[in-house]
């Protein structure tokens, strides 16, 4: 029984913090990649010739900004399936 | 599926996220010598299948009129060799940059690409050869994209001594980008430090990342598609959605790859 109120425990916080990943994350990811698609079609509005080569640059920055994001959905997939914070309970 | 490995989601999980691990040397389990024998064939056989048709096609090349072959071939270089060239002018990037751009986007394009095939299906027919584990996708193992990373990172550094030699490359470490002051040696140190440390961190996270979610979000799905009627129909729509995405981001990611690689060899050659 004080087990089980262990485990219920550690996987009550678990899944908070999971969701915390994930959404902050997320969060994060969509303002930055809003703020920077605004400017490219501002800037494409204002140049329509560079238009090519800055779609090229947005898909490359789009990549680099959801970096961080993805591998906090790597962490929080790993806390999902394989929680290492499990390790502490005895059997 | 395997009968030793008992039908629930984690368990499902677990036995699709397992490496066909081989021990060479050391009992401990995860030990260095710890091969995963299904990522280290699946990408060298990946690597000589893709490089090897591109060798094959170059070595039959002529400067006529080019068959639908070379056509394609001349595609991908040419579409490497605009991007290298916006990037690179520190001088000739034909002999070093340039083909190690190209290898690193077709191979990393290959490996990703694993992920299109239905890991279902793939696992039924390994197990005919007697194959009971077999993670598909190379690029899904965090070893594959620190390997390519750490690769890049040895290439970083072993341009900026070239460069600049290996003097020069302390002074650097040393007094930029804050000035040659000696007191300001301790925070340009640490500032450098960091910058060699994030880089290949980065590099090699944002691949496997990408691909490792990609794989854990799909096989998500598929549990939901089993649990009931809805959750099958659902499970489609959100399936088709998230794999027309995970095309993108396939392609996506090997390109960004690509582009860092010849961004920090730039930057290697620069001089402050």
């Amino acid at each position: 029984m004080e087990n089980l109120q262990l485990l219920a425990m550690i996987q009550a916080y678990t899944g908070i913090g999971i969701g915390l990943m994930i959404g902050l994350g997320a969060a994060g990811a969509c303002i930055g990649v809003g703020i920077m698609c605004s400017r490219f079609l501002e800037g494409a509005a204002r140049q329509p010739e560079l238009m090519p080569q800055l779609q090229v640059k947005v898909f490359l920055l789009l990549g680099l900004i959801d970096a961080s994001f993805i591998i906090g959905v790597g962490l929080a997939m790993l806390f999902a399936f394989g929680n290492p914070l499990l390790a502490v309970i005895p059997g | 599926m395997a009968a030793e490995q008992e039908l629930t989601p984690t368990g499902y999980i677990t036995h699709h996220l397992t490496f066909n691990a081989e021990r060479i040397g050391g009992e401990a389990a995860g030990g260095f010598w710890t091969l995963h024998v299904d990522t280290l064939v699946t990408s060298v056989i990946l690597g000589a299948l893709s490089l090897g048709v591109l060798w094959w096609i170059a070595r039959g090349a002529t400067s006529g009129v080019p068959n639908r072959r070379q056509a394609f071939a001349e595609l991908a270089f040419d579409f490497i060799d605009e991007q290298v060239k916006s990037i690179f002018t520190h001088g000739n990037r034909h002999p070093f940059i340039a083909p190690v751009a190209l290898t690193v986007f077709v191979w990393v394009l290959m490996m990703n690409a694993m992920d299109f095939l239905p890991l279902d299906w793939v696992a039924g027919a390994l197990r005919l050869i007697g194959l009971h584990e077999w993670r598909l996708v190379p690029t899904a193992d965090v070893n594959t994209t620190f390997a390519l990373a750490l690769s890049v990172w040895l290439l970083m550094i072993y341009f900026s001594v070239k460069v600049k030699g290996l003097g020069g490359w302390i002074h650097e470490l040393f007094c930029a980008p804050f000035g040659s002051n000696p007191l300001a040696w301790p925070a340009n140190l640490l500032f450098n430090l960091v910058e060699y440390v994030s880089k290949p961190l980065s590099h090699s996270l944002r691949l496997y990342g990408n691909m490792y979610a990609g794989e854990i979000i799909f096989i998500l799905l598929w549990i939901w598609a089993a649990t009931s009627l809805t959750g099958t129909a659902f499970a489609t729509l959100l399936g088709v959605g998230w794999a027309i995405f995970h095309i993108l981001i396939v392609v996506l990611q090997a390109f960004i790859f690509m582009m860092l690689t010849v961004v920090y060899l730039a930057m290697a050659h620069e001089h402050h």
